[in-house]
């Protein structure tokens, strides 16, 4: 969403100032990275990541680290609580004089779908309850990606994973539908929550300016197409993360104090099968038999998404 | 000087009030808490000196130990002095954190008021809960009494925000007997404490955007691994001198003394009993009893528990005829958890006591003086012929016949014998 007020509003308006350093440990084709290196141009140098267990724990290695600034690791269900540790600290700091208020850092939650759906759900909604100052960056690859790819709550309807293949018992693979952990998120009422695709920056780059302004939890989760997980070839992955919100699998949208806004509507929703054909997570949806009652319900899930929120 | 300086006063407090005092002298910042029995009135205690200003800093609640170990942990990582407590359940809930937070090498100081395992869920203490962390890298002072609980808190401090040890610490009491027992408390001076204790100025763990840090990242490769357990370890073994030191320094400046092993009337004793905690006290009233009989009996306690100080336990026990464990702990399948180590540190000595194991005060079960006597009898017997008894569990008839009237009204009563 454009308007007078914002200062993304095309792409050359995206710093090219890089504070994620190039060649890291993560798969070619990585959207989630390509979603956290724009959200960093915004968020500017002075960050410290509060990392949970997952792809991204192996950015950094001992003794190397991509990013140029601060990085804890947690454990997988605890990152939330390991923000509001550095939070309240950096707080105490400046306030008792001890640290000087330009050495402040942001604190931004690091996590994937595995901790933000599931393990991690409990922590979050004490830190979004707290009202604890900090960005939560959720890089959203659909299941436990670092593991191998097994079934996690933010697993769609229809997808394989290595925990829930097609059988002739359960044709569909992953038989229960994502979690929607945007509206979880949205009855704590924070003062900022959006979903952000790596394929719209204009809109991921002024949604985290938008969020700058208040203070509380600011909640992101970044649809994260992942060639290893969902079996593609790396150079898709950009037509793919487009594919998700021209379809409406993936609606780009962001709440302020509850209040929903879509920032992006197709004009059209594309039909589901140009999203689900060319990813080999949903390969048994079409071959050897094309199995129509599953791709209509998920067809009729977006569809009915749509209906509610004003967009046929 | 104030008036407290020349007369002593004494207040009574509580295990749970003591432990709050040591915080509050130690200048905390921060403490994340979640209420668990019996260490809630610490939390209590500290929340309301914070909201009353009494204390700088912040006070927070968590969602669970979990996350309130990581935000201990977190903000210690940070740069500030920090203080959290749990017991049993809770303790357990925030394992993973345990050796996540050791390994951040932080100066974290926690609480530990020990209550038994469920299940059965239960409320008095044994040591499963604080023996199941012990390999992890903290540090563990084990207390006895509400003066230890408060003086243990502030050396804590001082040891672990020493460069060569770096690293957490436990201080562990006993839930009831401790927790909620009244004794005669006294609350050092503001001034000397400070003395004792000089403001936290970190220099390994912080963040700051001058100086990015990137603190518990992930290693590849078992030599790296390796590398920082090990340099763990070292740390650890350092703590001796520095609890030593700590120590010399407390009792030069407060005027009581804190060795890693308590030895009472060890002097000339042939038999000595080992314990730890609040139950070391009924221990040492048994050993009194004896005494009075013309035994020469004495008592181990244990106290610096990690860093396990072998060199004086071995010390203390070469030569005895007899020593006998009492584990307030039960490591199922195997038996006590002291015994083990202890009979470790005496295999390789020449003049190697007879060693017994005993397992008691389970779930805070009374250790009676008839549960003595027998500790008593069996070593002598032992020590006399040279044939050593497997683990024994105390347990007295009387108990017995209240737990088969139990079973009876469960209709689990079947007249077994045992």
């Amino acid at each position: 969403m454009t308007s007078d007020t914002a200062k993304y509003k095309k792409l050359k308006d995206i710093s090219r100032d890089e504070f994620i350093l190039p060649g890291t440990t993560v798969c070619g084709g990585c959207g989630g990275l390509e979603a956290l290196r724009l959200a960093h141009k915004v968020l500017g140098k002075n960050v410290i990541f509060v990392n949970a267990a997952g792809c991204f724990t192996l950015l950094a290695v001992f003794p190397y680290s991509p990013f140029k600034g601060s990085w804890l690791y947690t454990t997988m269900a605890s990152a939330p609580a390991g923000a509001q540790g550095i939070r309240d600290a950096m707080d105490i700091l400046i306030e008792s004089g001890r640290l000087k208020p330009e050495e402040d850092l942001k604190v931004i939650v690091l996590a994937g779908d595995g901790a933000t759906y599931d393990m991690a759900l409990s922590a979050t909604s004490g830190a979004i309850h707290r009202n604890l100052d900090f960005y939560y960056f959720c890089y959203d690859n659909e299941a436990y990606g670092n593991t191998g790819m097994q079934m996690s709550s933010a697993s769609p309807y229809g997808a394989t994973t290595t925990t829930s293949k097609p059988t002739n018992l359960f044709p569909a693979g992953t038989k229960h539908y994502k979690k929607d952990v945007f509206e979880i998120w949205r009855a704590h009422r924070p003062p900022y929550i959006a979903t952000i695709s790596p394929r719209h920056p204009v809109d991921l780059s002024e949604k985290f300016n938008r969020s700058m302004q208040f203070k509380g939890p600011k909640l992101f989760i970044a649809l994260s197409p992942c060639p290893t997980g969902w079996h593609f070839d790396p150079s898709y992955s950009a037509k793919i993360a487009r594919l998700a919100v021209e379809t409406g699998v993936w609606a780009l949208k962001e709440s302020v104090y509850g209040e929903v806004k879509h920032t992006y509507i197709p004009k059209q929703l594309k039909p589901v099968d140009e999203y689900l054909s060319v990813q080999g997570r949903f390969n048994h949806l079409f071959t050897p038999l094309r199995q129509d009652k599953i791709i209509r319900e998920i067809q009729e899930d977006i569809n009915l998404y749509w209906d509610q929120h004003g967009k046929k | 000087m104030g008036l407290r300086g020349y007369l002593r006063v004494k207040e009574l407090l509580t295990g749970n009030v003591a432990a709050a005092w040591g915080v509050r002298l130690a200048d905390v910042d921060y403490v994340p808490a979640f209420p668990i029995t019996p260490q809630t009135e610490i939390i209590e205690t500290l929340s309301q000196w914070y909201d009353e200003g009494l204390m700088k800093g912040k006070f927070i609640t968590m969602d669970s130990e979990h996350s309130m170990v990581t935000a201990a942990g977190a903000a210690s990582a940070a740069g500030i002095r920090v203080f959290t407590a749990t017991s049993s359940q809770g303790l357990l809930y925030a394992f993973e954190v345990l050796y996540t937070v050791a390994g951040w090498r932080v100066p974290l100081v926690m609480v530990n008021v020990s209550r038994a395992l469920s299940s059965p869920i239960t409320l008095e203490p044994d040591h499963n809960d604080i023996l199941s962390a012990r390999d992890c890298g903290f540090l563990q002072i084990h207390t006895e009494t509400c003066q230890e609980v408060l003086d243990s808190i502030l050396m804590s401090y001082r040891i672990a925000e020493d460069k060569r040890v770096s690293l957490p610490v436990l201080v562990n009491m006993d839930g009831y007997y401790l927790s909620f027992t009244r004794e005669p408390v006294e609350i050092p001076d503001k001034e000397k404490v400070a003395e004792f204790l000089p403001a936290y100025r970190p220099s390994h763990a912080f963040f700051q955007a001058s100086h990015p840090m990137a603190q518990g990242i992930a290693v590849l490769g078992g030599a790296i691994y390796s590398y920082f357990k090990y340099q763990m370890q070292i740390a650890s073994m350092n703590a001796l001198e520095v609890h030593k030191e700590a120590a010399e320094d407390f009792n030069n400046i407060f005027g009581r003394r804190y060795a890693a092993i308590e030895k009472y009337k060890m002097d000339d004793a042939e038999y000595v009993i080992v314990m730890s905690n609040a139950f070391a006290t009924k221990g040492k009233s048994a050993v009194d009893q004896f005494r009075d009989k013309g035994y020469k009996i004495g008592l181990l306690r244990l106290r610096l528990v990690r860093p396990f100080p072998s060199e004086e336990i071995t010390e203390a026990l070469r030569g005895r005829r007899g020593v006998a464990v009492i584990d307030q702990n039960i490591s199922i399948g195997s038996g006590g958890i002291f015994f083990t180590e202890i009979g470790a540190l005496l295999c390789n000595e020449t003049k190697r006591p007879v060693i017994l194991s005993f397992v008691g005060g389970l779930g805070g079960k009374d250790i009676s003086m008839v549960e003595f006597r027998k500790v008593l009898d069996d070593t002598i017997t032992a020590s006399n012929s040279g044939s050593v008894p497997g683990t024994q569990l105390l347990y007295t008839e009387g108990e017995w016949e209240q737990m088969k009237h139990l079973l009876e009204v469960a209709g689990k009563y079947a007249g077994q014998s045992q």
